[in-house]
């Protein structure tokens, strides 16, 4: 009988292309690479210098997300919204794709949308798939049985010119959600908890594999949300085994496999999990029903308390540097505190059970005066579903504003930014000084949060308005 | 990339933990397609104040932070995104290494890619050199050592391939370009196709 070994283990073994040594690392072979304007003119510029092809065209996604304004875009200036540079980008992407035979996911495709989004939606994320993209929040991806991780610059050089990285091995770290979450709690809060117990370090050199009861309850939306955030740990990966309701979400998609392909791939996908037995190198447990919704407080997302609890005290001078610049003080509840902007909307909450969470509670109530609150779909395939279900209708009825697909706020480099000082409730993943504007101070939370906030006025628990 | 054996410099100290990728360089210096110049926005938010002005009391803005090649950040540098420009605005500034107790792991990656030395140092030495900023190391990437003022070496240690690439200054493009049979075969070999 062959060892028991990980999820991770098994997805790794079955992509080594020349194993690692002491002296060099694995050469790894990687099944979709996914592609955006930000962080690849640089590498396809080195492909020009060298003459160089893109090796698998096939097994590139390419699109646009990072710098596009969420105002509509018919035409070249519609684009410059998001200011020059941004455009400029869009454009040399546009081109980069054309030079290369890339197929863009772009503007009239009516698939363009968020790396992390557009992948799972359009069924090319599957289990037991190696899956990278210049873009930290590729663990998302992770979320069905694939290993996932964010690549620098020069290595989606790599990985456009040989389809491999060269890459060392990582440690596994099981993460056991025991319990089952409380109603008004979601898969946001379950994570935030998760980073808030082992810090925003605890998962670096490790790649996570989330378990449990919980985690097994949870659709393949919420799977996604906790995986996404897996980096905030320091994690670059994060897994979950796939199962049923994967098998479920992936059937009919575009480029799910179809027939006789199908029932190939679901036998092989049974077999993507941990065995009896088998080791990690650490291991956390939490319980998933002693959860509150949560809320961060600092400028890290391990800085996070439950919506009810006081802010905490420390006299450790980074933690004091944090609370300065958010303007918060130890001892208050969060609860209290005015909001100015309420964005929802990024790849870890933009997909259409997010939107719709808002949407729950924004409907037939109004955004509080002097609250900016935006909505933003993760794609352009969330956007019309959104509209399909009339949630466009609720949210500009509520006083929100219902924006075309992308990052949007969760980065601020498409226009879409926190004015200086300005209190942010945000469904993104990053509330670093800075990260959605000059002294924009951000406060993350769920969806069901964000929109309960933006009726309040005050950061405020969903709880109250269901 | 040329090879990189030694890095002798003085240090600045940013003690603050879990440094972040958008401190380092914030979103919006991002939308370029070049590689270089970035350094101008190199802790940009932390260096200028709303109307542009050096922030007196920032570390790298103080008269004797100039000229100082090595960084000594505070525990967890390099957190959160995968922008390379992050090590390229830091090397364009005029740092050559960046030291701390604990370095992100695609920040670190993408560092040593382009020849910015990101060295991981025991608690008590980054303790030391974080409170003692200003003073002239001496890195040895051959021999995995530091030398501090009075002669004082502390060790680390550096992934093999990453320590051989510094070193000889090798290609890791052409490495795996090296491997272009090995890594068709895999393609047509493997049991299933993505
Ligand atoms: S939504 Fe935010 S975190 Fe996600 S890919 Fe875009 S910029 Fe990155």
């Amino acid at each position: 009988m062959n060892e028991p070994t990980t999820l991770f283990q098994k997805v790794w073994d079955d992509h080594v292309v020349v194993p690692e040594t002491p002296h060099t690392p694995a050469i790894l072979y990687i099944d979709l690479h996914i592609v955006h304007e930000v962080t690849t003119p640089q590498a396809f510029s080195v492909l020009r210098e060298l003459g160089l092809p893109v090796r698998r065209p096939d097994l590139t996604l390419a699109t646009l997300d990072h710098s596009t304004p969420t105002t509509p875009v018919f035409k070249y200036e519609d684009l410059l919204a998001a200011g020059e540079g941004a455009a400029n980008q869009v454009r040399q992407m546009e081109r980069n794709c054309d030079d290369f035979g890339l197929d863009l996911l772009g503007y009239g495709s009516g698939r363009r949308g968020i790396v992390h989004v557009i992948g799972p939606e359009l069924g090319a994320t599957q289990p037991g798939k190696t899956i990278v993209c210049g873009d930290s929040h590729s663990s998302t991806h992770g979320a069905f049985g694939a290993l996932a991780f964010g690549i620098g610059t020069t290595e989606v050089g790599h990985v456009l010119a040989t389809q491999s990285l060269l890459q060392r091995k990582p440690k596994t770290l099981a993460v056991n959600i025991e319990g089952q979450l409380a109603p008004g709690v979601t898969a946001k809060d379950l994570i935030l908890a998760v980073i808030g117990k082992i810090g925003v370090n605890g998962g670096t050199g490790y790649v996570i594999e989330y378990r449990g009861d919980a985690i097994r309850s949870l659709d393949m939306e919420s799977r996604m949300t906790i995986c996404n955030m897996s980096i905030e740990a320091g994690a670059r990966a994060g897994m979950i085994a796939p199962d049923e309701t994967t098998y479920e979400y992936l059937l009919g998609r575009p480029c799910a496999p179809k027939g006789a392909a199908w029932d190939a791939a679901l036998e092989r996908w049974q077999r993507l999990r941990t065995d009896d037995g088998a080791v990690f190198d650490k291991a956390v447990t939490l319980d998933a029903s002693l959860l509150q919704p949560m809320v961060t407080y600092g400028t890290n997302p391990g800085m996070v308390i439950g919506i009810n609890d006081p802010v905490p005290q420390s006299d450790d001078a980074s933690f004091r540097k944090a609370l300065d610049y958010m303007q918060l003080e130890s001892g208050k509840p969060m609860t209290q505190t005015p909001v100015d902007v309420v964005f929802v909307g990024s790849c870890t909450n933009g997909r259409i059970s997010d939107i719709e969470a808002a949407a729950n509670i924004l409907k037939g109530r109004k955004v509080a005066k002097g609250v900016r609150m935006l909505v933003v779909p993760g794609s352009e395939l969330v956007k019309k579903e959104a509209e399909r279900r009339g949630l466009d209708k609720i949210i500009t009825d509520a006083g929100a504003e219902w924006r075309e697909a992308g990052c949007s706020m969760c980065i601020a480099m498409n226009g879409d930014v926190v004015k200086p000082g300005q209190l942010s409730v945000s469904t993104s993943n990053r509330n670093f000084e800075g990260r959605q504007g000059v002294g924009a101070r951000t406060v993350l939370a769920s969806p069901a949060t964000a929109a309960a906030s933006a009726i309040a006025g005050f950061v405020t628990d969903p709880r109250v308005y269901s | 990339m040329k090879p990189v054996k030694r890095v002798q410099g003085r240090t600045v100290a940013l003690p603050t933990r879990d440094i972040d990728t958008d401190q380092i360089i914030a979103a919006r210096f991002l939308t370029t397609t070049s590689r270089t110049g970035l350094g101008r926005y190199a802790f940009y938010d932390l260096r200028y104040g709303k109307d542009g002005t050096e922030k007196p009391e920032f570390v790298l803005n103080r008269p004797d932070a100039k000229g100082c090649s090595i960084l000594v950040g505070g525990n967890n540098f390099g957190c959160g995104s995968s922008r390379e420009h992050a090590p390229w605005a830091l090397l364009d500034y005029g740092f050559e290494a960046v030291i701390s107790s604990q370095i992100a792991d695609i920040f670190r990656n993408n560092a040593l890619k382009n020849g910015l030395l990101a060295i991981v140092v025991d608690p008590e030495t980054h303790e030391w050199l974080l409170s003692n900023p200003g003073v002239d190391c001496d890195i040895d990437v051959e021999n995995n050592t530091i030398t501090l003022p009075g002669d004082r070496v502390v060790n680390f240690t550096l992934d093999g391939f990453a320590r051989h690439c510094l070193l000889e200054g090798v290609d890791q493009l052409g490495f795996l370009q090296n491997q272009a049979a090995a890594i068709q075969a895999f393609e047509e070999n493997r049991p299933w196709k993505p």
